[in-house]
């Protein structure tokens, strides 16, 4: 396949119908309606499955279903749709059945508005639904990236019964970029042996997320928990930049990532030796390769477009062995190069305590970037 | 001479049924709706096709007598979930089983919706006029003066509402095959429930729309009535709020006799 020039959104959901997509439920919300608007036209006349639901939690319940007859289904969104859908991301985690969801996410919280954010880090990764569970997450930086990873997706949901996020953000939902599809997978033709299809010729099937007696809860919790085990043992991805005579090093996912690289390399053209590490998989998170990073290194700068979420998860590695700052824009706002490169910058002439809170310091500073009165 | 007596089977459990013994109250309703259900399931040979949907509410177990595949929904979302799994498989037969709180209540948004599209699932509505399942609080379809745990000195409609009639409601959607209420109080209305009950499959299984059977049904233990004063209480208070009847039958299913 040759490259196109395609805008991300729409390039997500042509991957996901090469992928084999059998069933797609979704309600308009700005950035990512294309992405429904797309399916709309393509799912029907592919013979596939499309509905505009009513709601967000319609929405979900609809892909709960859906995943439960064992096809290749999912649903789109961005922030405000994702916060809705959290009771049945709960319910298909506790049913164990794949689903792929992308998120577009934008500025908040509340309303908010409709520029590129990455507050949606907590309630993705970290939580949202109530009880235990972790969805894989997937952050793309760019929109080459988001058409392999919407496939990987697929194959992962389907390999761990787990649900799994493209983590993306307005930006990428929204940019044209030249892009490869991959090709046309065919649906497939068998189904696994938990599908609810209808009992013929067998034992009748049940899904469900509830398990009344506690003894039976706490072994489904302890199961997930193993099947979380597997994936953070085998699904860590992330690109590195420049890290290996690099003394600093810059961490920041999708859209924020690769601003940063743009920064690291402004810098590197100075003769400041940073790199980048930027995590593909925000759940699993890369651990091992931040902590063999810690040894050799002198700070390290983490850059969202939030007040700083994925930094409590980079801290929590650090444990305080070596210096961490932290910039960050919010509510939509959306770094340049020369904001990233001058903290760096500072960072290698001033240094970094190694003590105090990073949050706190980026606040100070960013106080007259925002023209802050008070 | 022939002395060998041929024996006559005029009444078993339906194969639509598992064996498993179930958990209502005595002088609960919800048994005799699941058997309706599960005969006419019997009677269209339809069982290996079937895929249930149960709510939330005292008929959360209701995967575990059905001799059929069943998911469990979050309370309120059956209809949803049906209608994912009815978009996937238009060819297998999809039914959800909701109470009043589930469905008139949480789940409005996502049966209303279901109504609208024409949703080709059926469904079968569990009236009694309660939550049973927490032990007795207002339902939306609690009658105007009834007295429930959250509202013990009787439903105020001035504060409180008024109770939903699902049924009419519902069929003033087009997309709406056939909306019906019958009751359970009775052999007579019982045996007119089962009819209704095939109605509602015939209807999804000749592409008519959505199809609702709203059941009047009792709730003895939270009502505070025995079994037979249920049926009674049945009788005298709920259908005049509720008549039975049929909202909305779609042309193709008046000619039809079952």
């Amino acid at each position: 396949m040759a490259k196109e020039l395609l805008k991300g959104n729409i390039a997500m959901a042509e991957a996901a119908i090469r992928a084999g997509l059998e069933g797609y439920f979704g309600y308009p919300i700005t950035p990512q309606t294309e992405l429904l608007e797309w399916m709309s036209e393509r799912m029907p006349a592919l013979g596939r499955a499309f509905l505009q639901a009513e709601s967000e939690v319609a929405a979900i319940n609809m892909l709960y279903g859906a995943a439960c007859t064992g096809a290749r289904v999912m649903t789109s969104s961005s922030s405000p749709g994702i916060s809705l859908m959290m009771e049945g991301l709960s319910y298909i985690a506790g049913t164990e059945v794949p689903v792929v969801i992308i998120d577009v996410v934008r500025g908040g919280p509340g309303l908010g508005n409709i520029a590129p954010s990455q507050g949606d880090y907590n309630q993705i990764v970290h939580g949202g639904g109530h009880g235990d569970y972790h969805p894989i997450v997937l952050a793309p930086a760019s929109v080459q990236e988001a058409i392999d990873l919407v496939v990987l997706a697929f194959d992962l949901a389907e390999k761990y019964r787990t649900i799994v996020f493209i983590m993306a953000d307005g930006n990428i939902g929204q940019m044209m970029e030249p892009a490869e599809l991959p090709p046309m997978r065919p649906i497939k033709t068998e189904y696994p042996d938990w599908a609810v299809r209808g009992a013929m010729g067998r034992e009748r099937r049940i899904l469900s997320s509830i398990y009344i007696d506690p003894k039976d809860e706490e072994v489904t919790n302890y199961r997930l928990m193993q099947v979380w085990n597997q994936i953070q043992a085998n699904e860590i991805r992330y690109r590195e930049y420049y890290l290996d005579d690099a003394e600093y090093v810059v961490i920041g996912f999708g859209t924020a990532g690769r601003i940063g690289l743009s920064a690291v390399r402004m810098a590197r053209a100075e003769g400041i030796k940073v790199g980048l590490l930027r995590p593909i998989t925000l759940s699993p998170f890369p651990v091992p390769q931040i902590e063999r990073l810690i040894p050799r290194i002198k700070g390290i700068l983490v850059v969202e477009m939030n007040a700083g979420q994925m930094l409590e998860d980079v801290l929590n590695i650090v444990k305080g062995r070596v210096p961490v700052e932290f910039y960050g824009r919010m509510g939509g706002m959306v770094p340049f190069p020369d904001e990233i490169l001058s903290e760096i910058q500072r960072m290698v002439c001033e240094g970094i305590p190694l003590d105090g809170d990073p949050r706190q310091r980026w606040m100070k500073r960013l106080a007259p970037v925002i023209h802050w009165q008070n | 001479m022939d002395t060998t007596l041929s024996a006559q089977i005029v009444y078993q459990r339906p194969q639509s049924l598992t064996e498993a013994t179930m958990h209502y109250c005595p002088g609960c309703t919800h048994g005799i709706a699941h058997r309706l259900i599960a005969e006419v399931m019997d009677e269209l040979g339809i069982r290996e096709r079937t895929i249930g949907v149960a709510p939330v509410g005292c008929s959360v177990f209701a995967y575990n007598y059905f001799d059929c595949d069943f998911v469990e929904a979050a309370h309120g979302r059956a209809p949803a979930m049906a209608t994912g799994i009815k978009r996937l498989l238009p060819d297998r037969v999809v039914f959800t089983y909701q109470g009043d709180g589930d469905l008139a209540s949480i789940g409005m948004g996502e049966i209303v919706h279901a109504a609208g599209r024409g949703e080709n699932i059926s469904v079968f509505f569990i009236n009694n006029a309660i939550y049973g399942m927490t032990s007795g609080q207002m339902a939306p379809t609690t009658l105007p003066g009834q007295k429930t745990t959250s509202s013990p000195q009787g439903r105020d409609v001035e504060t409180m509402g008024y109770p939903l009639r699902m049924a009419e409601l519902l069929s003033n959607l087009d997309g709406a095959g056939y909306v019906v209420r019958r009751s359970l109080h009775d052999p007579k209305n019982i045996r007119m429930a089962k009819k209704a009950i095939r109605l509602a499959f015939e209807t999804q299984l000749r592409g008519l729309g959505f199809s609702m059977v709203e059941l009047l049904s009792t709730c003895s233990t939270n009502w505070g009535l025995s079994p037979l004063e249920s049926l009674k209480w049945l009788e005298e208070h709920m259908i005049p709020y509720y008549p039975i009847g049929d909202f909305k039958v779609a042309e193709p299913l008046k000619e039809l006799k079952v």
